[in-house]
């Protein structure tokens, strides 16, 4: 890898969309599989099933919904960030950036208090079908928020160093950006579909 | 991204040959591995072979080496032949065929033939190779676990798959196959898409190319779906959660820990949704290499370039959309089944329509008749059987009768190994000379050609007889139950077949690494072909072309009358009168 990268675009990138780009947006398209897969066989089993319990009957809405704003929140600010490095206003983007960080926290905080108010009452995974999708599916977004984290804090980490002047610096914020809203996106569909159908 | 402009300094040992970022390193490490993976789960399926031909005698020369639990007395255990059967499956289309088609062929090949200096992720592809090497060697040392391997078959069908041992290991080493795959086809498409070389348009790219970008997609968008699926079976072993598990399930007189209430049919549904592209994931790739070969050695341009490719692109999407075919007796409404029936037979048209271009190719060429060309014509008839014989599989009618007996190890192997292995061998010679800078032996191939053609018929021509004699294809013994007596002979031509295919692989191994040294040199272009990976060194040098390549014409500029040579490359700046 060369230290001094030419200023002029190379003569690849034929679509005039950057790499970066058109990779997260085919990411992205093999995760709305992943989830989609996920989301049928909750309806499949779920009409299948002989009864299948109201979400508030057995789950916490108030915290649920307090978690859906905090993720839409940080959406926001994600979308901040981006424009504060859009802008070249690093300290803005350090703020909003770590918001978003902060917030991503908040709602595995939020979450794992639910989980173990449900360990405390006896509900695990095998104990019924609902409760199988209801971990499985939360656990596996559990998962794409921390990768979220790391990939943020990793972004922060990054302009602190040598990154923030870095031609690719932007780029990947708004990647970063890209995939923080599908993890929004998919516990937009999560929410109702577990708690309030 | 900056690793566009590579710099040309010295790396150490470990970055230039085991952590190296280059597409070719990357790919030969692919192709060694898996034509290792490959011969490995071909000697699994030999130990099958011998107990099907020989059923209760003792393996000879290796049954002693076989521990007593899986092969008592050196016979194989029915365990023991369960676990082979699941694992010769998995290991032949997950670490066989699809790196060797994807990993090896497409990661060398692809990049150079759209003149590119490397992939779009340098660091992300040799992650993949990285990711698929440990989830590969885990399912081979899942033999080693307490219970051994996977026993359920590599459909992994619940409830069994989740009672037995071993599956767990198998699940894990699917996660990373399937993290492997993803990595690999995001950075196929975005190198197609994004690194082609000036005037290399769409419709200037080699089949190949158009195959692997197909290929991707599918790769992309149906493995989540398995994904999906494998981590609600791993819920089901590690957690009991009861997905595919039905309620009230007794083993052995003790109850167990599923609740029940789940639907192991969802599982069918799941795998076949990724299972049936993943069958055109092993055709597509081997179909493109075809291509190239037989373009190359009829000296002709491709009849039907544009029609060849819109029937890869077509039997993309189509594939998506059979996969309950799979599944006519697993109980479903028949409404279904006839709109998978209809679906079956459209997608039939575009394979049909491949190699009906690939046929009218041939016509009024000169053919040359070297070992890779004598590979790609033999895939021809050979996928044809394969392809025909799916029909009445596809048919519920015929389905009834046909489902689960050998007629579909036949139908199948005639299409993934007559098929896909035959043309993947005819890559091996053709593209040999670009990864060496030397030639295979051309004697040594030929005796391997005519030896493997002739053995591989030996082995699946005998499955379709037995299977029409309605002989179930999961059976330990079938010399068990009293009708299929009749098959008996049958199966021990498939074995010997099989054994005599082993015998002709080995002028193919000694050739492969013997040519690696002592092989006959030759220039860049041996072959004389127009497409861009033969117009750079061989080996190509790291970052592929001296300077950015243009392109000035499609991939096929074979006998052009106004040109002095009969191949015209793809960079070349005109024409040249003839003198």
């Amino acid at each position: 890898m060369s230290a001094h990268a030419p200023a002029v675009q190379s003569p690849y990138e034929n679509t005039g969309v950057p790499d970066g780009k058109l990779a997260i947006w085919l990411f992205l398209a093999s995760e709305v599989m992943l989830f989609g897969t996920l989301f049928t066989s909750y309806i499949v089993l779920r009409t299948a099933a002989a009864s299948w319990p109201r979400g508030w009957d057995v789950l916490n809405v108030p915290l649920a919904t307090f978690n859906t704003f905090i993720l839409i929140a940080s959406s926001v600010t994600i979308v901040m960030a981006h424009a504060k490095a859009a802008a070249r206003d690093k300290k803005g983007f350090m703020l909003n950036m770590g918001l978003t960080v902060l917030m991503a926290f908040v709602f595995l905080v939020v979450k794992y208090f639910e989980y173990s108010s449900k360990f405390a009452h006896g509900h695990y995974p095998s104990t019924s079908i609902f409760y199988g999708i209801y971990f499985t599916t939360t656990g596996l977004h559990g998962i794409h928020i921390l990768g979220g984290i790391a990939w943020n804090l990793g972004l922060m980490w990054w302009a602190n160093r040598d990154g923030w002047d870095d031609r690719l610096f932007i780029g990947r914020v708004e990647y970063a950006g890209l995939y923080w809203h599908f993890v929004d996106v998919v516990w937009i569909f999560l929410f109702p579909a577990l708690y309030l159908l | 991204m900056s690793e566009h402009a590579h710099g040309h300094e010295e790396h150490s040992f470990w970055r230039t040959y085991v952590f190296s970022v280059d597409h070719k390193v990357i790919g030969l490490q692919y192709l060694i591995t898996s034509l290792l993976f490959l011969l490995f789960g071909f000697t699994l399926v030999l130990l099958m072979r011998w107990q099907l031909a020989f059923p209760g005698q003792p393996l000879p020369l290796l049954g002693r080496l076989l521990s007593p639990e899986a092969a008592p007395g050196g016979v194989i255990g029915p365990m023991f032949y369960n676990q082979l059967g699941a694992m010769h499956g998995t290991i032949m289309v997950f670490l066989g065929i699809v790196p060797l088609a994807v990993g090896a062929f497409g990661n060398y090949v692809m990049p150079l033939q759209i003149g590119a200096p490397d992939m779009a992720f340098p660091r992300m592809n040799m992650m993949s190779y990285w990711v698929y090497l440990p989830g590969g060697l885990l399912m081979l040392l899942s033999f080693l676990l307490p219970g051994g391997a996977a026993q359920s078959g590599w459909t992994s069908y619940p409830p069994l798959s989740v009672i037995n041992p071993g599956q767990t290991m198998w699940l894990v080493s699917m996660v990373f196959l399937i993290t492997s795959s993803l990595l690999g086809s995001l950075n196929f498409i975005v190198t197609i898409l994004n690194m082609r070389a000036p005037g290399m348009t769409l419709g200037r790219m080699p089949v190949f190319v158009w195959a692997q970008f197909v290929t991707a997609f599918l790769l992309l968008l149906a493995f989540p779906p398995l994904e999906a699926a494998s981590i609600l079976q791993l819920m089901d072993r590690v957690f009991h959660t009861s997905f595919y598990m039905p309620a009230g399930l007794v083993i052995g007189g003790q109850t167990t820990p599923w609740t029940g209430g789940g639907q192991s049919l969802l599982w069918q549904h799941l795998f076949w949704f990724l299972a049936h592209p993943e069958v055109y994931v092993l055709v597509l790739p081997p179909m493109g290499i075809v291509a190239e070969i037989i373009a190359v050695n009829t000296r002709k341009p491709l009849f039907g370039y544009k029609e060849l490719v819109g029937s890869m692109a077509f039997i993309g999407v189509m594939s998506f959309v059979v996969w309950a075919h799979h599944m006519f007796l697993s109980g479903m409404s028949t409404t279904l089944s006839n709109f998978f029936l209809v679906t079956t037979m459209i997608i039939s048209v575009p394979s049909v329509a491949v190699l009906t271009c690939l046929i009218l190719s041939l016509k009024g060429a000169s053919i040359r008749f070297t070992t890779p060309m004598l590979f790609a014509l033999a895939f021809l008839p050979l996928f044809g059987i394969g392809g025909l014989t799916g029909l009445p599989l596809g048919l519920t009618v015929t389905d009834i009768y046909l489902h689960d007996t050998y007629y579909v190890i036949g139908h199948f192997h005639y299409v993934v190994v007559t098929g896909s292995l035959i043309a993947l061998f005819a890559g091996t010679y053709h593209w040999f000379p670009k990864w060496f800078g030397r030639k295979l032996d051309d004697r040594l191939g030929k005796i391997h050609f005519w030896g493997t053609t002739v053995a591989m018929n030996g082995i699946f021509l005998p499955m379709f007889i037995i299977g029409m004699q309605g002989q179930s294809r999961r059976l330990y013994d079938p010399t068990a139950h009293l009708h299929n007596l009749v098959g008996q002979p049958m199966h021990v031509v498939s074995t010997v077949s099989a054994f005599v295919l082993l015998i002709f692989q080995l002028p193919f191994i000694y050739n492969f690494f013997n040519s690696i040294f002592n092989g006959e040199k030759v220039d860049s272009n041996p072959w004389k072909a127009t497409t861009l990976e033969w117009q750079c060194p061989s080996p190509p040098p790291h970052g592929n072309f001296a300077s950015v390549p243009r392109v000035h014409r499609g991939p096929y500029e074979y006998s052009d009358p106004a040109h002095k040579d009969d191949w015209l490359p793809q960079d070349a700046e005109k024409a040249v009168a003839p003198v």
